[in-house]
């Protein structure tokens, strides 16, 4: 199964989990099925409509799937996919 | 949970903030989570890479977070945090601060005007990311 890697900050929504093996063939399905299995990630990666949020960053190996085929890049049994975090912030 | 800093790694912060004045600094607070308390060992710069407005902006990349993850790991520490200032504002965290917090992740805070660092403070996101719990900082 392909395997998602969570940054230290969500694990404790990951049941303590520094990475989880999820079903799917594209990442969109695998991030599906990895909020399925822990749903207290979900408010974490998404905005209330559903969309990915702008500092949750989705690497498959070293290339960010925005530069892929977004939610719908392909994956495969040996596959990771790595959560990555971007900092952001901002006095107002 | 508290967020212990050393009078060395503080200052350190201080001088980024002051360099960096009037843009804003950023950079990762890495050390040490023994349960009650967080133990940063080291401050480590980042680039502030967001595009425009520096001044009430910061942005680090992935890539960045990354490779401080990983020269965490190989010294046997963890990111704890991110640090990063707010020239002529209050040490605490705005709106759009909120709205790209992680949680876990300790966020300290500095003041600064042209004349220097004013106030230090350290902020975790709350589980709801309703809003924002203040850290004693233990010095």
């Amino acid at each position: 199964m392909p395997k998602v890697k969570i940054p230290t900050p969500l694990r404790q929504y990951a049941g303590g989990n520094a990475e989880v093996e999820v079903s799917g063939s594209t990442a969109g399905e695998a991030l599906r099925d990895l909020t399925e299995r822990h749903p207290e990630l979900r408010n974490h990666l998404y905005t209330g409509d559903g969309k990915l949020r702008s500092f949750v960053n989705v690497y498959k190996g070293d290339e960010d799937i925005r530069y892929l085929d977004g939610q719908e890049t392909e994956i495969s049994e040996g596959d990771e996919l790595s959560i990555i975090p971007s900092i952001a912030g901002g006095e107002s | 949970m508290a967020l212990k800093i050393g009078q060395g790694d503080l200052r350190n912060i201080h001088r980024h903030a002051e360099e960096a004045y009037p843009e804003e600094c950023a950079g990762a607070l890495v050390g040490m989570d023994v349960g009650e308390v967080k133990i940063v060992v080291d401050v480590w710069r980042a680039e502030n890479t967001h595009e425009e407005e520096r001044s009430r902006r910061f942005l680090i990349r992935p890539e960045q977070v990354r490779e401080f993850e990983e020269r965490a790991r190989e010294r046997d520490m963890d990111v704890l945090g991110f640090y990063h200032s707010h020239p002529d504002h209050p040490a605490e965290p705005s709106e759009y601060d909120r709205e790209h917090a992680w949680p876990y992740y300790s966020y300290v805070i500095a003041s600064v005007t042209q004349e220097g660092v004013k106030d230090v403070k350290s902020w975790v996101l709350r589980d709801d990311r309703s809003g924002y719990e203040q850290e004693e900082l233990v010095r």
